[in-house]
């Protein structure tokens, strides 16, 4: 043990001592000529401390010394796993279903608000989940789509009076329109060039949103678009159908949960369908998959269109949840913590991506006062998910076995 | 006329600065095939640098009495901590993934550009930086052109920079590892080449001009701010792109290339839709000579 401290130790000293010449100018150097050495120091001290522990505690279980501890944790785990596969899978959504339905009795304004956040997100992951974790298409300008649902919606409300629900459909087909239009010159290309560009296209489109001051209002934004509406059962006097405007949170909640059930359920079935394993097959490798005579150009198209129309539904109830859209809400750290969300929960997984979006939406919500490190730490955990844990927190599911895993 | 020569002198000042930063896209792209999103980033870092020792300097009062030397020391002052920076995200977030798919070597690029951006902000502020200014605001004219002794001063460090890295590259030991390197890993390895040192080499070259940008772009412009990295860094990736990646001469006539355009667009067409220019290029050089100007034969796995 001591041996291994020493070799490991020796590295960390040097990685510290290094962090400390990084982070000691940014902190030090004052622009009134001044240096210090105290804030620096007290900041790079709590990370040495942190990383000492972190280092010791992984040493101490690498040489099996905390097995009485966590053996009983992870039988614990298991046996918990093991009821939850168990169960019928339709008693399960029945339970998670009630769950839902009835957390707005139960909880404040504030929880619903984050609830209805997560719900959107859920409904966004699930969109790039077709692009990213499906067809295997790196899409970093996933937002732009969100964009186009919120500002067709806004404008077609505000212009010509449209319903929510009534403009739904010609959302849907906007964001797939636009989808195809950012497809089609991209998709020939592959793997890095395709994530530069659909970067750029997001960017454009954000850039036409800020500044066609006659259409969208430019950086002012869109205001005073309605709500959802829908028939609301009274028994004010009698029992009858009211038509209201869904300003209530926990209406707005209801909605939200329709749009996500209806999501994940769109998802879930292309992901068993014929489709979904021919853009298995493509994210797998694309040039066989063209072999065994897949059309790879349209079902890449299409994963796009469809991600694309999923998160135009999204932006649109965005629009209408918040009533006010400007260009600000979408920009490339947006399309950025969908990429997130997606690759911590588990490109592909359905379950994984909705635990991505809870992790990444509620939980910053619980550590309040830490909400200037969000970002810092969506951008570490991406990094550290990609060193340790490349398929996510919930790995999708192969279909069918793999040759190399057989050997095994 | 005049109008079109002093918009080509604005178009070069900001395409050199281009040229640099795309010089590191360009040098990792054809060392490791990867896009390193961390770079636009390493760019920032350095004109926070800059911005952080020239105003100790000027408040200390050394600035306005030899602001050559100041300035000098803190473009090379900025390049060593922008290489402390990327040998460190190099080891960190890069090199375990060697052997794994690109799609996760990118995505952790990407991970460790938010990181660097917010870790920026949280240290220095959401707030733009002034930069203090170290020349004054005269200048030559000629009629009605004017050059600024800024933009001068930034030319003539560009043209030092890439004359001194094309030395680095074509005519020493380590550059013509590096070249090796980057056409045949495997076999560079085989002949003696250590493939580690040389990749690190290559972000250590390609941050430190990135950081040189940081400071000039700070200067041109008075400011920077903690996401100034973003813009510029997908600009000059276009740049690296058009000039043909992987190819160095390329990527600094790419780099002049979208600077001119960009000035010329904003001059002539519009100047709210300036940025969208250089994305417009980016996205029709992929798709219509994805070897961009210098580029040569491209095989299926790089596009």
């Amino acid at each position: 043990m001591i041996q291994e401290f020493k070799s490991k130790g020796k590295n960390y000293l040097i990685g510290l001592i290094w962090f400390f010449l990084l982070l000691w100018p940014l902190l030090g150097i004052h622009s009134d000529g001044t240096l210090s050495f105290a804030k620096a120091f007290y900041v790079w001290f709590y990370i040495f401390c942190a990383s000492i522990i972190v280092v010791t505690v992984y040493i101490i279980h690498k040489k099996g010394l905390t097995l009485p501890l966590v053996k009983p944790l992870a039988s614990a785990t298991n046996k918990i796993y093991g009821y939850a596969a168990s169960m019928p899978k339709p008693v399960l959504f029945i339970i998670i279903g009630v769950i839902a339905f009835l957390f707005p009795f139960f909880t404040e304004r504030y929880a619903q608000d984050t609830a209805i956040n997560v719900l959107i997100y859920i409904c966004l992951g699930l969109g790039l989940n077709i692009v990213v974790g499906m067809a295997g298409l790196l899409d970093l300008g996933y937002i732009a789509f969100y964009g186009v649902g919120a500002y067709t919606y806004a404008l077609l409300n505000t212009l010509y009076g449209l319903s929510f629900w009534l403009s739904l459909p010609i959302v849907a087909i906007f964001a797939g329109i636009a989808g195809c239009i950012v497809g089609y010159p991209t998709l020939r290309m592959r793997g890095d060039y395709l994530a530069i560009v659909t970067l750029g296209f997001g960017e454009i489109i954000r850039i036409i949103f800020n500044n066609w001051m006659q259409l969208t209002n430019g950086p002012n934004g869109i205001l005073g678009i309605k709500p959802p509406a829908a028939l609301i059962p009274s028994f004010a006097n009698g029992f009858s159908f009211e038509y209201l405007y869904l300003k209530k949170l926990h209406y707005l909640y209801y909605a939200a949960l329709l749009l996500a059930v209806f999501t994940i359920i769109v998802v879930s079935r292309l992901s068993a369908s014929r489709i979904g394993r021919a853009w298995e097959a493509i994210r797998e490798d694309e040039t066989v998959a063209e072999m065994t005579g897949i059309n790879t150009f349209s079902l890449k198209l299409l994963a796009y269109a469809t991600g694309a129309v999923l998160g135009g539904i999204a932006g649109a109830f965005f629009a209408a949840r918040m009533r006010f859209v400007s260009p600000e809400s979408f920009t490339f750290i947006e399309s950025a913590m969908v990429l997130s969300m997606v690759v911590l929960g588990g490109m592909g997984s359905i379950p994984g991506i909705i635990l991505g979006v809870i992790a990444l939406i509620a939980l910053p919500e619980v550590f309040r006062e830490f909400e200037l490190y969000r970002m810092l730490a969506f951008g570490a955990s991406m990094t550290l998910m990609m060193l340790f844990r490349p398929k996510g927190l919930i790995p999708s599911k192969r279909m069918g076995v793999r040759s190399e895993e057989k050997e095994e | 006329m005049e109008y079109f020569i002093q918009q080509l002198i604005n178009g070069l000042t900001l395409g050199g600065i281009y040229a640099l930063i795309a010089l590191g896209y360009t040098m990792v792209y054809g060392i490791i095939q990867l896009i390193n999103f961390a770079h636009g980033e390493f760019f920032a870092a350095g004109g926070y640098m800059g911005v952080i020792l020239l105003s100790f300097l000027s408040a200390n009062g050394y600035l306005a009495t030899n602001p050559w030397l100041c300035l000098s020391g803190s473009i090379i002052l900025a390049m060593i901590y922008c290489s402390l920076l990327a040998t460190g995200v190099e080891k960190i977030a890069y090199k375990p993934l060697r052997k794994s798919s690109r799609l996760s070597v990118l995505l952790s690029a990407l991970g460790m550009s938010i990181f660097i951006q917010n870790g920026l902000m949280l240290t220095q502020g959401v707030y733009d930086k002034p930069y203090p200014s170290i020349f004054s605001g005269g200048g030559f004219d000629f009629g009605n052109i004017k050059i600024s002794y800024m933009q001068i001063v930034i030319l003539l460090i560009t043209i030092l920079l890439l004359v001194f890295l094309n030395i680095l590259v074509f005519k020493t030991r380590i550059g013509k590892a590096m070249r090796a390197t980057a056409q045949d890993k495997t076999m560079s390895s085989l002949v003696g080449i250590k493939s580690d040192r040389v990749i690190s080499i290559t972000f250590i070259i390609g941050a430190s001009l990135a950081a040189a940008a940081g400071i000039m772009v700070g200067m041109y412009y008075g400011s920077v701010g903690y996401n100034m990295g973003f813009v510029p860094g997908i600009k000059a990736f276009a740049a690296a792109v058009l000039g043909g990646i992987g190819n160095i001469t390329g990527a600094m006539i790419g780099g002049l290339l979208i600077g001119i355009i960009e000035i010329f667009g904003a001059g002539y067409i519009s100047s709210e839709y300036k940025d969208v220019f250089a994305f417009i290029i980016l996205i029709g050089v992929l798709y219509f000579m994805p070897t961009g100007i210098m580029g040569e034969n491209v095989d299926d796995t790089r596009v």
